[in-house]
């Protein structure tokens, strides 16, 4: 096993570094031969076609998928390992879905003090007073005791990314969490997701929000035919793209 | 609706409105009444009218003779009820054990999972009645020293085991209808299955599949009653045969029968709001 402390190589290393995977649904091959890397306190955003496998990535990282090749170092540990405990692994790494996902049968509260009490093994007044802070946080603070399904959609995202939060995850994954919400509801959990990023948070986002993409992410990636086509700083990608399936994909998207 | 105080005072249309459905109601509940006493008088009449009535009456509808046996039946009854809480706590944990098995993924649990599944397999297979006679006069007859002979015993394990493959598949049913979604945002926070199963998935799978679940409550104890055929268990169909066997007259059975059906009513009732409060469709729909 890798030691911990090791120093990032030049060109890549990282919070994360994906060398090489590869996985496929019987036959068909969704992501081949990918590697990037997420270095601390940065922001990744993945953009690409509908399909080129943005969701199929991130819950491989979140081991909610098995990977057929290569590898996957957080922290410089492989955690596609067959002998990695992948609880402990999920509970560093934090997700949150396009659709919630939020537990309809419990409170906001209790929703978000889940994994703090029992998983972490916290006690419910210490785990009830970080998850209030955690709601303060996404500007939910009176809706503690409401159920998920009395929120707005951009008031359950946010309290969907306040439950992931409150377990200090090493490495947020957002995969297209405005995408099933209404227009006016995009910017609310946009503005969190960027506050984030300035407190340091390190994140990969995968996202269908061009203007977020530009704002916030430190290096871009497009994703086409299951490998990257085409990285680097927004600046560069989504402005001066070079792969003609990047411009495709962006002309498409400014219309 | 308390807020009339900003003044409202309902237009000519809403008033319209209102008094066009009080009539309405009036109306169909007028037809409701007088149909009903129509058709309780025909079926009187006929019924009355048929050659047999007059012996029928004797032998089903003696109401001094059933008053009588009332106190002997209702305290059999009481055996009934007592029988059905313990099975009913007996058949849930079976249940749930078994349709838990059976949601268990992997090759590693294939001996468990089939085990799971040659049960209730088999024992919705089986009549209850089947069950009852092989275990209650069957078991004992081993001739086991370490095993139970009380047939009030072996009728419960046989009640268990038929229900308790019954309200598995229930269970599962509602188990497997919580979104694969659900295990994914539980898995992700670092639950681990046995966690997600406890804390997210079985709370929702329970909710959902509850009207059926008192359904099967109504039908076991209804069924608390077949115990009675193992002749063991002075229970009010039981009481209700000893006494009939004396007298030749079958009052007993009817006041048992009536005896079930106050018991059983506001179970269903209950069935029935529980239904309603979930929205769920009610007796045709499927789990
Ligand atoms: N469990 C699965 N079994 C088989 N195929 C799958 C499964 N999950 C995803 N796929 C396929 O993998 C491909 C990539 O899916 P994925 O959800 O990763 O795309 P995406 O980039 O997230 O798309 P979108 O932008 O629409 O969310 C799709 O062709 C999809 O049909
Ligand atoms: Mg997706």
């Amino acid at each position: 096993m890798t030691n911990l402390g090791k120093q990032p190589a030049a060109g890549g290393g990282g919070l994360l570094q994906i060398d090489g995977l590869r996985k496929a649904y019987g036959d068909q091959v969704i992501l081949r031969d990918l590697t990037l890397s997420v270095p601390e306190h940065q922001c990744l955003v993945l953009i690409g076609a509908s399909g080129s496998g943005k969701s199929t990535l991130l819950r491989c990282i979140n081991l909610l998928e098995q990977v057929d090749d290569g590898t996957i170092l957080l922290q410089g540990n492989d955690i596609t390992d067959p002998r990695v405990d992948a609880d402990t692994v999920r509970a560093q790494v934090g997700i949150v879905f396009q659709a919630f996902n939020l537990f309809p049968h419990m409170s906001v509260l209790d929703n978000i003090t889940l994994a703090p009490r029992r998983v972490h093994g916290i006690d419910r007044g210490t785990a009830e007073r970080q998850a209030r802070e955690m709601l303060d946080r996404v500007g939910l603070a009176d809706k503690a005791k409401a159920r998920p399904d009395d929120l707005s959609g951009g008031q359950q995202q946010r309290v969907a990314i306040a439950r992931a939060l409150v377990n200090k995850p090493l490495l947020m994954l957002f995969d297209e969490v405005t995408s099933a919400l209404d227009p006016e509801l995009v910017g609310e959990v946009l503005t969190l997701l960027t506050d984030l990023k300035h407190d340091g948070t390190t994140m990969l986002v995968a996202t269908h929000e061009m203007a977020f993409a530009r704002e916030v992410a430190d290096q871009v990636v497009f994703l086409a035919d299951g490998s990257i086509a085409e990285a680097g700083p927004p600046s560069q990608v989504m402005d001066h793209p070079s792969d003609p399936r990047t411009q495709k994909f962006l002309r498409r998207m400014s219309f | 609706m308390s807020d009339t105080d900003d003044g409202w005072v309902a237009s000519k249309v809403q008033l319209d409105r209102e008094s066009y459905r009080r009539r309405r109601t009036r109306r169909s509940v007028l037809i409701a009444s007088v149909s009903t006493v129509v058709v309780v008088a025909v079926v009187v009449l006929v019924v009355v009218n048929t050659p047999g009535w007059p012996r029928f009456r004797s032998t089903f509808l003696d109401l001094s003779y059933g008053w009588e046996v009332l106190p002997d039946i209702a305290s059999g009854l009481w055996l009934n009820i007592r029988l059905m809480v313990i099975c009913e706590i007996a058949i849930l944990i079976v249940a749930l054990v078994v349709a838990l098995l059976r949601s268990l993924r992997g090759p590693a649990w294939f001996p468990l999972r089939a085990l799971a599944i040659a049960y209730t397999d088999l024992f919705r297979g089986l009549p209850l009645i089947l069950v009852l006679f092989l275990l209650g006069f069957g078991m004992p007859s081993l001739r086991l020293d370490w095993l139970p002979k009380s047939g009030l015993f072996w009728g419960c394990v046989a009640l268990v085991l038929t229900y308790g493959a019954y309200v598995s598949e229930v269970l599962r049913a509602g188990i497997e209808s919580v979104h694969p979604s659900q295990r994914a945002a539980a898995r992700s926070l670092g639950l681990n299955h046995g966690k997600t199963m406890r804390f997210v998935v079985v709370p929702q799978a329970v909710r959902r599949v509850l009207p059926p679940l008192l359904n099967d409550l109504v039908s076991l104890m209804k069924d608390t009653g077949l115990i009675s055929v193992l002749g063991v268990v002075y229970d009010a169909v039981l009481n209700a045969k000893i006494e009939t066997s004396q007298t030749y007259n079958y009052t007993p059975y009817v006041v048992a029968g009536v005896l079930f059906v106050i018991i059983t009513i506001p179970l269903t009732r209950l069935t029935d709001w529980v239904a309603r409060r979930q929205g769920w469709t009610g007796a045709g729909g499927t789990v």
